[in-house]
């Protein structure tokens, strides 16, 4: 009898989620707004379904509905990490060493 | 590009969101870790592109939506006032819940494209975890709508509580699994969009009654969901990158929630139930006496921390809104010149989101190793000569220790008042967020300034 492939993507899930677990806590609090802007650039990889959904079915038609929600994925979970991704690197470089001032 | 070699880069991206996160355990290590986000973003993209192999008019579209997107969203990201992140951050929940919710929508109207099935018949495991992407993707949606309106002041940050709302949303919840489970036994569109419509209704629900100081629960519980979203979108997709990033992002929404609970100890179910100063009305009227106190002016202070040699500063939400990082900035290196020692304390809660005050302080150049947490920091306010308390109120209230009547009894809080004197930067008497009066405020080695946070501090600086 064949492992139903769900069971691996649960294994996947449940070992992220411990992954997760210990990797944020040794995340040092100072950094805790640059760690949810960097959560929220990342989790917009949802814009691989987003593409996926553009790009389904009959090329001759794109602009069915199913299409056009794919599209609208796509743009907002593009804002989503080009602004998380940026956003993220603007407030970190704020945090560079200042040895002069010493 | 065949199935297989396009789940190894699938894989490897979610590696590289891994170690995104893990470079943040150090500020010399972040700038690396974002590189490596951004990395596996790019891969994940383009083995997108390359599995499905069709670069024709429909590619097109997809750039240009991309790329529309993408320069809004770097518009945002250089124009944003650090003071406006927690806004920042709630928006952008909003747009990942909304976008968990289109591409769960597009899979539903053609499971064909995403191999789940055919239109009515798509298959069950799928439909379940389309149900939960797209419900918690709702939730996430209507849910940061509010807390953005809330943190822009658009709407009032005061908790909106009614009667039966408690009942109200149980009952919503229980509905949501009822749809969800008819749908799946039926297949009707009809319970699709009902599903979603609850979804989007209990979100706003959930949110209204939360007050402004308990924001930072808040936005990192969105945090959390917008990654269960995720997650639930990637098992339908099968995309391991989905479902690494959505398991890490929601643990890490999950871990910060706990923390900032624990800053106010408060449980998180207290929280979400909402209205904090709404249960307590009660106990601020009854303190409405009046109780003598000293004020000074920036004289005043200047002559208190031209004499101390170490000064501890106190930073509050009252900082961000006075935009006084700056100024304060330049009043510390004043008082450095004068080989006076300075730190700064940290309350976990202080602000609007998890790091507000430290993203603010970095933004004036403060350098990260002057900056403390609660516990680092507290054993050395009996030590200090002044502490100076800029925007900051519930989280110094010594009665957190003292009054077991108090409603913050048992919050964690800095031990500023074990400082010989204590220097508090405030527009007015009026009790904090919490809606309690401050016993620091009466103490007799408490100075109150009554001004504009950023005049006072740029007043004290020309008086040094």
């Amino acid at each position: 009898m064949e492992i139903d492939p769900f069971i691996f993507r649960l294994s996947i899930f449940i070992l992220s989620i411990f992954i997760g677990y210990y990797v944020v806590w040794s995340v040092t609090p100072s950094l805790h707004t640059p760690l949810m802007s960097v959560t929220n650039a990342i989790s917009s990889v949802i814009i691989v379904g987003a593409i996926i959904a553009g790009l389904a079915g009959n090329l001759e038609n794109i602009f069915n509905t199913s299409n056009i929600f794919g599209f609208l994925a796509i743009f907002l979970a593009s804002i989503n990490i080009f602004g998380g991704f940026l956003v993220t690197h603007r407030m970190l470089q704020m945090y560079k060493k200042k040895k002069k001032d010493k | 590009m065949s199935v297989n070699l396009s789940a190894i880069f699938y894989l490897i991206s979610g590696v590289l969101f891994i170690l995104a996160l893990r470079g943040l355990s150090s500020p010399e290590t972040s700038r690396q870790g974002n590189f490596f986000g951004i990395l596996g973003m790019i891969i994940a993209i383009t083995v997108t592109f390359l599995s499905i192999g069709n670069f024709s008019s429909g590619f097109a579209y997809v750039l240009i939506f991309l790329l529309i997107g993408g320069l809004i969203g770097a518009f945002i990201a250089y124009r944003i006032p650090m003071t406006a992140m927690p806004e920042l951050v709630a928006g952008f929940h909003s747009l990942v819940g909304l976008a968990a919710v289109f591409v769960a929508i597009s899979a539903f109207l053609n499971p064909e494209a995403f191999n789940l099935g055919s239109i009515g018949n798509i298959k069950l495991g799928s439909l379940i975890e389309m149900s939960i992407g797209a419900s918690v993707g709702a939730i996430t949606f209507s849910g940061s709508i509010i807390a953005f309106l809330k943190l822009q002041g658009i709407m009032s940050g005061s908790p909106i509580t009614f009667k039966g709302q408690h009942p109200l949303n149980a009952l919503m919840l229980i509905s949501i699994i009822v749809i969800t489970y008819l749908l799946c036994s039926t297949q009707s569109s009809n319970l699709f969009w009902g599903l979603l419509a609850v979804s989007f209704l209990i979100g706003f629900l959930l949110i209204i009654p939360i007050g402004g100081a308990d924001m930072p629960v808040v936005i990192s519980m969105l945090n959390s969901y917008s990654g269960w979203a995720a997650a639930g979108i990637g098992f339908t997709l099968e995309n391991s990158a989905l479902i690494i990033t959505g398991a890490l992002v929601g643990s890490s929404g999950a871990i910060l929630s706990y923390i900032m609970c624990k800053g106010m100890n408060r449980s998180f179910f207290n929280v979400i139930l909402g209205g904090f100063g709404a249960t307590e009305q009660s106990s601020i009227s009854r303190s409405k006496e009046q109780k003598p106190f000293k004020s000074g002016n920036a004289e005043d202070a200047a002559f208190l921390m031209k004499n101390a040699s170490s000064v501890i500063i106190v930073p509050g939400y009252g900082m961000a809104v006075a935009q006084a990082q700056h100024a304060l900035r330049e009043m510390v290196d004043t008082l450095k010149k004068n080989d006076i020692k300075v730190s700064y304390a940290i309350h976990p809660v202080a602000g609007r989101m998890p790091g507000h005050m430290n993203v603010l302080l970095a933004e004036a150049n403060v350098p990260y190793d002057e900056v403390f947490e609660l516990e680092e920091i507290n054993n050395d306010f009996a030590n200090a000569d002044v502490a100076f308390i800029i925007g900051a109120n519930d989280v110094t209230n010594p009665s957190a220790k003292t009054d077991p009547q108090s409603p913050i009894y048992g919050m964690p809080v800095l031990d500023v008042e074990k400082c010989k004197s204590v220097l508090f930067v405030k527009r007015s008497l009026s009790p904090g967020y919490a809606g309690i009066d401050n016993d620091l405020f009466y103490r007799e080695n408490t100075l109150m300034l009554f001004a504009d946070a950023k005049k006072m501090t740029e007043d004290i600086t020309k008086n040094l």
